[in-house]
């Protein structure tokens, strides 16, 4: 909403020496966010309201060329070219002078042009920094002014515009009523009510005949008509110039007045041509199969749901959102039929969605207008009309007034003062709600306030409270931190969560989340069968990208996006890692819209909560280049499968789980290297190094690994149980088992625990060779394994002893025999 | 040489003469202090300290001395032999001291060399950035709460007193998931936390609900399509706005340095009432100290507290809400949002000192 300072300062006392600071402080705190204060542009020199006295037209050149007398409070008249022609003898224009500087640093001077002498220039809107309307030059009319007058204010040069934001709450705030009643209050000043209008005594019949066949959403209709137009009549330059600085293009009188009108009061009209509707009016639904043509030129199907206004000939205006074609005013009309009225806002937000119309007009509709103002907006717009158009009012109006009384609201006069924490007094509140014009009866602290037409959005006492704590100020509110009870800190999943992260980044990986959008181009690189459940995706409905409307079912896709973005960017060496959650897609009931006014039974919510996807948390990485880069300590080490693998083992040991690995095969991960990540039977994940084909594919380097898991499947952790730590020493044993090359190390080194039995205290692998003299088709696995007893020292035998058994046990489980 | 009863003056065995014990000192303490190293040491020690050194040698003569000669001689031979050891013993630890001081030094390295072995990681500033809020609460007494992403319609709008044909949820620029009848959106904001939590369980609640949310906005350098929020939720009897900006004032305070504060400013959100946006000071900003504009908050509205199975004449409720982004772009001065959507590791792991 664009509030000129000029027009605020006509309806509110505004206090002598009040800076544009001040008021943008108070625009503020009444939460009218203030989104520009435009300024207008900076002219200085002689700049006058100029009458045009004689036109010489110049021929022979390549324009027609005007050289003008005009008088500008001089002794003599000035004479000036312009190449413009939309004006005629008589007219008052703006003429900058000799020594006047434009915005643009446009400075005038005397100039030899078209074989005159040109004493300055006159302007036009664009010229003048106030518009862009540089079609012809600016005609202010043929009186009003002296020439010769200093033409800032005229044009309003000094005037600051505030652009205010308003919030959807508040429909009265659309208008220069609304926002001058709100600034009177939170300044305590007095002002003018432009709707406090004595309404003429029309006599006569009422202006149509009308029927309103839907009260439920149309409980006012109003209108009036005027006779008599002159259509060529201009707009007053006033006018124009306010409906500029409001953002609202001049378009003819009728029109500018009933947009002056809305701008004022907040009442939205329509003017019909009177001529072209064809019999009594009703306002009622449309029907099956009923089109309109639009004021856009547009035809439209229209629904059950749209209202409409209708003559004889059918639907003649979509109620509200827009008129229609074939009654509105042309060059020619000269007789008027205006409507106000008073809509259901919900049903003007369907409409305006529904057909894409968006107007000034549904703004104010859809967020609530007042219907008590309709009558008077047409007698406002009426008086402009005939003032300036020549019209006469015809008849009496017609008023179909079907509204319901408002019931007033109790409130505890302590309530705002309880909600806000601010020890607000009756007088306090009373005082406030009377600025915001309710009535306010009741004797002591219960109050019954009765919120004023224009305010629908007052409706519970929680409404009046906001009102209350508005015009009293936020900053009276003090500062005090309330003790909650005792909380239980985080979950064990939240817990985890971050367990993982900080251990994926200790591990050298960098977060990269991405966003969660796919399409079917990105699970195609990776390669994924086609009755892969992660193609079962969930898609959009309105994606910002036709590319990617699904969500994801796996991270993979937007990890490695954001790994060929590092690369591209001149990184080699890449370890990226993403957890968050996946959307699993697939068949699913729609969730129920229950109503609000109560909690929603627990069958209701059970279906709604049901009909809700599980959202499982997954953990991916990435990796590529040097997992260890070489350095002065020798050379580095590439980043290999085996690394996808272990980054799954860390997040396991970070979420205090246990991982089992085995082989795998599994799109996008290379057949030959990919494990399976297991917690008992069940796969949680997959790790390894990419198919060659998808990193082909996705032009990552040969060799990238991946894992991914879904950490909601890990399972929770149990509370940690202590050894009991022997003192005795250690037996160390080394072993070197040949096994064939198919035999997984796991398997071996889970023969050798079962067979060397309780004394063993800890294995591990630290070699694995093959070539001479290991046969071919097998590969020696070496151990160190570490004996101990919790009661005694070992013996030679004893150890010994054990390690044959753990021999015997690979031997029997895997084949493996001692390496000699 | 001597018959061991003949009755010598032990001034005539020459071995003990006072001239021969002198000599044989001097000669062994200049010996040893011409030794150059430990191994010259260790060579020219039996000379003068060995079995067949002069100093040992006289010692036999001793026993041929008749006793009162004997004591006297064996003092003198004594006293020499103790100076020339004490001379060995004092060259000896010169000789080791050097040699351990030269290897020391040779075992010298460039203590400034690298050892970036391990590879750097690092979690996202978003993370660590929400982590902090949620201890910043938790610390409070706050319990974390989550909800899905893909989440009920119901839950996202109505249930928070956006009706289906409110102006705002067409201004929330909502991803629809599909069908159209799925009843299903991409979350818009954290809020249905709040309404699920409400749904849930009754007063006290004081929750605190981190999450990821979407709004159908092209991503550029100040717009995001996906983002983070953090909101609160405080449900209690007598709970005031005046708890709600003692809370927005002690996380600012926590977050941004003890010279922070809130200012509030009346806005519009259906599910609070009175609703404000928030401001908070924030002294260390890059381009000098200054307001900024943070997040909105407000009193739970009766009607969200109504739909959702509590009483608003026993409770009273506070929520607020902001986003991370947002917060990560003031208080680390990202310039471009671009930089916190790409997962450049540049960007991630310059905030290592976050972890």
């Amino acid at each position: 909403m664009k509030v000129p300072v000029s027009w605020l300062s006509e309806l509110v006392d505004l206090p002598a020496g009040i800076t544009v600071e001040q008021l943008d402080d108070a625009f503020v705190r009444l939460g009218f966010e203030v989104e520009d204060v435009v300024r207008p542009p900076v002219t200085t020199g002689p700049l006058v309201v100029a009458r045009v006295l004689e036109i010489e037209e110049l021929t022979g050149f390549k324009k027609p060329i005007r050289y003008c007398q005009v008088e500008v409070g001089e002794d003599a008249p000035r004479g000036i070219v312009c190449g413009a022609r939309n004006f005629a003898v008589g007219d008052l224009v703006v003429a900058a002078l000799p020594g006047a500087v434009l915005p643009g640093d446009f400075a005038i001077a005397a100039r030899k042009t078209y074989d005159r002498v040109s004493d300055g220039m006159i302007c036009s809107v664009r010229e003048l920094g106030i518009g862009e309307d540089h079609a012809g030059i600016l005609v202010l009319g043929r009186e009003g002014f002296e020439p010769g007058t200093p033409a800032a204010d005229v044009l309003g040069l000094d005037d600051v515009v505030f652009d205010l934001e308003v919030t959807p709450d508040r429909g009265y705030a659309m208008s220069m009523r609304g926002i001058a009643r709100d600034l009177a209050g939170v300044l305590g000043v007095s002002w003018r009510d432009p709707a406090d209008l004595p309404l003429p005594d029309w006599s006569g019949a009422p202006a149509w005949d009308v029927t309103v066949a839907d009260p439920d959403r149309c409980d006012r209709f109003t209108m009036l008509a005027l006779e008599g137009l002159d259509p060529a009549a201009p707009s007053p330059w006033a006018l124009r110039r306010r409906l500029a600085q409001c953002g609202v293009r001049s378009i003819s009188l009728a029109v500018d007045v009933t947009n002056y009108v809305m701008l004022e009061l907040g009442q939205p009209m329509h003017a019909f041509d009177r001529d072209t509707v064809r019999g009594s009016i009703t306002v009622r639904r449309a029907t099956a199969g009923e089109r309109l043509t639009t004021l856009d030129g547009v035809d439209r199907a229209l629904t059950a749901d749209d209202l409409l206004i209708t003559d004889g000939s059918g639907p003649i205006g979509m109620a509200g959102v827009m008129g229609g074609a074939s009654t509105e005013i042309g060059d020619a009309t000269t007789a008027v039929l205006l409507e106000a009225a008073h809509w259901e806002q919900t049903g003007i937000s369907r409409g305006v969605r529904r057909h894409r119309l968006p107007s000034e007009a549904g703004k104010r509709f859809e967020r609530g207008t007042d219907a008590e103002v309709t009558v008077v907006a047409l007698a406002r717009a009426a008086a402009l009309l005939v003032e300036h158009g020549g019209a006469a009012v015809a008849g009496a109006p017609v008023d179909v007034d079907t509204r319901a009384p408002r019931p007033a609201i109790a409130l505890d006069a302590a309530l705002p003062g309880r909600i806000a924490g601010v020890g607000y007094t009756r007088e306090h509140v009373v005082e406030v709600l009377a600025a915001v014009g309710a009535e306010v009866a009741g004797e002591g602290a219960a109050l019954r306030v009765t919120p004023p037409s224009w305010r629908g959005d007052l409706r519970e006492p929680a409404d009046l409270v906001e009102e209350v704590v508005r015009f009293r100020g936020f900053d009276e509110i003090p500062s005090i931190l309330p003790t909650a009870p005792p909380g239980r800190g985080l979950t064990e999943r939240q817990r985890r969560r971050r367990s993982i992260g900080r251990a994926l980044a200790d591990d050298g990986y960098v977060e990269a989340p991405a966003f969660p959008f796919l399409g079917t181009a990105q699970l195609d690189a990776l390669g994924l069968p086609d009755d892969d459940e992660r193609r079962r995706v969930t898609t959009v409905r309105n994606p910002l990208s036709e590319e990617a409307p699904a969500l994801r079912t796996t991270l993979l896709p937007g990890l490695l996006a954001s790994l060929a973005r590092n690369l591209a960017r001149g990184q080699r060496d890449v370890a990226l890692f993403e957890h968050g959650a996946v959307f699993p897609g697939g068949e699913r009931t729609a969730a129920p819209l229950p109503g609000v006014d109560r909690r929603p039974d627990d069958a209701t919510l059970a279906a709604l909560l049901g009909a809700v996807p599980a959202q499982p948390w997954h953990v991916a990485v990435a990796l590529t280049g040097q997992r260890e880069p070489r350095g002065w300590w020798g050379p580095g080490r590439p980043a290999e499968w085996a690394d996808a693998v272990q980054a799954a083992r860390v997040v396991a040991e970070a979420a205090g789980a246990e991982l089992a690995v085995r082989a795998g095969d599994r799109a996008p991960w290379h057949p030959g290297r990919c494990a399976e990540l297991l917690v008992g039977d069940r796969v949680i994940g997959h790790a390894g190094e990419l198919h060659p084909k998808v990193c082909e594919t996705l032009g990552l380097p040969p060799r990238t690994s991946v894992m991914e898991l879904d950490a909601d499947a890990l399972p929770a952790p149990t509370v940690p149980q202590a050894l009991s730590i022997s003192t005795f020493p250690p037996v160390l044993i080394d072993l070197a088992l040949v096994v064939a090359d198919e035999v997984p190390a796991a398997d071996v080194a889970d023969a050798l625990r079962a067979g060397a039995g309780e004394l063993l205290e800890s294995l591990r692998l630290f070699d694995v060779y093959t070539g001479v003299p290991v046969p071919e088709g097998s590969r020696s696995l070496a151990y160190a394994l570490t004996l101990r007893a919790p009661d005694r020292t070992l013996t030679g035998e004893e150890a010994a002893v054990v390690r044959e058994a753990a021999v015997a046990m690979a031997t029997l489980r895997t084949g493996a025999r001692l390496r000699a | 040489m001597s018959g061991a009863n003949d009755p010598y003056d032990p001034k005539q065995v020459a071995a003990l003469s006072q001239e021969a014990l002198s000599s044989a000192l001097a000669e062994g303490v200049a010996a040893f202090a011409n030794a150059a190293d430990l191994e010259q040491l260790a060579a020219v020690r039996p000379d003068h300290l060995g079995d067949r050194a002069p100093l040992l040698l006289a010692r036999r003569e001793l026993g041929a001395l008749p006793p009162a000669a004997r004591s006297d001689a064996g003092k003198r031979l004594n006293s020499v032999l103790g100076d020339l050891k004490a001379s060995y013993a004092t060259r000896l630890a010169e000789l080791e001291a050097e040699r351990d001081a030269r290897v020391l030094a040779e075992e010298r390295v460039d203590v400034t060399l690298p050892w970036d072995r391990t590879p750097r990681g690092a979690r996202h500033p978003l993370t660590t950035l929400t982590d902090r809020i949620a201890d910043i609460f938790v610390g409070m007494g706050y319990e974390v709460a989550e909800g899905p992403e893909v989440e009920a319609e119901w839950l996202n709008f109505d249930a928070l007193n956006i009706g289906p044909d409110h102006p705002s949820r067409s201004m929330m620029d909502t991803f629809f998931v599909a069908p159209e009848d799925s009843g299903l959106v991409l979350r818009t904001h954290t809020s249905p936390v709040q309404a699920r939590t409400m749904l849930d369980r009754q007063p006290p609640i004081y929750v605190v609900a981190p999450g990821r949310v979407y709004r159908t906005d092209e991503l550029d350098a100040t717009h995001l399509p996906v983002f983070h929020q953090v909101e609160g939720l405080a449900v209690d009897e007598g709970l005031t706005m005046a708890h709600l900006r003692g809370t927005l004032d002690h996380l600012a305070r926590q977050l941004l340095g003890p010279d922070a504060r809130t200012r509030w400013r009346p806005h519009f959100f259906p599910f609070t009432e009175p609703s404000a946006e928030f401001d908070v000071w924030f002294p260390e900003h890059r381009d000098g100290p200054q307001w900024v504009e943070w997040g909105g908050c407000g009193m739970v509205n009766p009607r969200v507290l109504r739909a959702c199975g509590i009483d608003p004449d026993v409770y009273s409720g506070f929520a607020f809400g902001m986003g991370i982004e947002r917060a990560l772009q003031f208080r680390s001065a990202v310039s471009d949002m671009h930089d916190i959507a790409e997962a450049d590791i540049r960007f991630t792991t310059a905030f290592g000192v976050e972890q």
